[in-house]
């Protein structure tokens, strides 16, 4: 299963696309509960929007956004069938890509 | 002969009051406290190495919605959006925390100038917008206070 979900409105003729994406971010200051040790740093540094193949949106992302976190943003136009393709990358090399379609 | 010993020790007392008045002087200039004070805050090393040496202007057409105080600094939602024309990029700083940048999104001309997450806060502090436009920078904060800081959650 996918760590991206994605919704997208069309509202006044614009579409907001919202994403969650399930990611621990840890920023590498927390300390484990039980070992006390440090969790090392675990976040997504890059997310990547395209819509049509047409990069939109690239962004660069620190640990301060929080745990699951979530982004909105709008798009001016957007049709009906359009395609929508997030992707993200972390600081361990993970990543997840996921496409949608405007309905 | 104590004519000599006498002249000798008013020069000296005359030299030594010389010298401490030059190292007074010295030390009480900023230049020598520059290189070894740290006279930056993380904050102002952040800006300079995102922007370089760019100009900064306060704006009010840059609108941030976030609670005026957060119970939980775990997640604090923010909205950005802005009347400037032609933005390029949006980046977003919480002053307080040991790292203040939290995301720099470069948005293409498709795309209305809103951006809207959610924030981890370590303590009370200033949460900076800046706004990048083919005009220049222009930026604007927002107090937030916390009462449970983010980064031990």
């Amino acid at each position: 299963m996918s760590s991206i979900k994605i919704r997208s409105k069309r509202m006044d003729g614009k579409t907001q696309i919202r994403m969650l994406i399930a990611h621990p971010m840890e920023h590498g200051r927390n300390r484990d509960a039980k070992t006390d040790s440090l969790i090392p740093a675990h976040f997504i540094q890059k997310l990547t929007v395209k819509h049509n193949k047409n990069v939109i949106i690239s962004g660069n992302i620190g640990a301060n956004v929080s745990k699951d976190p979530y982004f909105a943003f709008m798009l001016k136009g957007g049709n009906i069938g359009d395609k929508i393709t997030i992707s993200w990358v972390d600081n361990l090399g993970n990543k997840d890509t996921q496409d949608h379609i405007v309905k | 002969m104590t004519d000599n010993r006498r002249a000798f020790i008013k020069k000296s007392v005359a030299l030594g009051g010389y010298s401490l008045i030059a190292t007074g002087g010295l030390l009480g200039s900023s230049d020598a406290n520059a290189e070894w004070l740290p006279d930056t805050s993380i904050l102002q090393q952040t800006l300079k190495r995102l922007f370089k040496a760019q100009d900064i202007i306060a704006s009010d057409k840059i609108a941030i919605q976030i609670p005026k105080t957060a119970e939980n600094g775990a997640a604090v939602p923010i909205t950005v959006t802005s009347s400037l024309n032609n933005v390029e990029s949006i980046a977003i700083l919480v002053e307080k925390n040991p790292i203040p940048l939290a995301a720099k999104f470069e948005l293409s001309p498709d795309l209305e100038p809103f951006v809207s997450t959610r924030l981890k806060l370590a303590e009370s502090s200033v949460v900076m917008v800046i706004v990048e436009t083919g005009e220049g920078f222009y930026s604007a904060g927002e107090k937030v206070i916390v009462t449970v800081g983010g980064c031990e959650i």
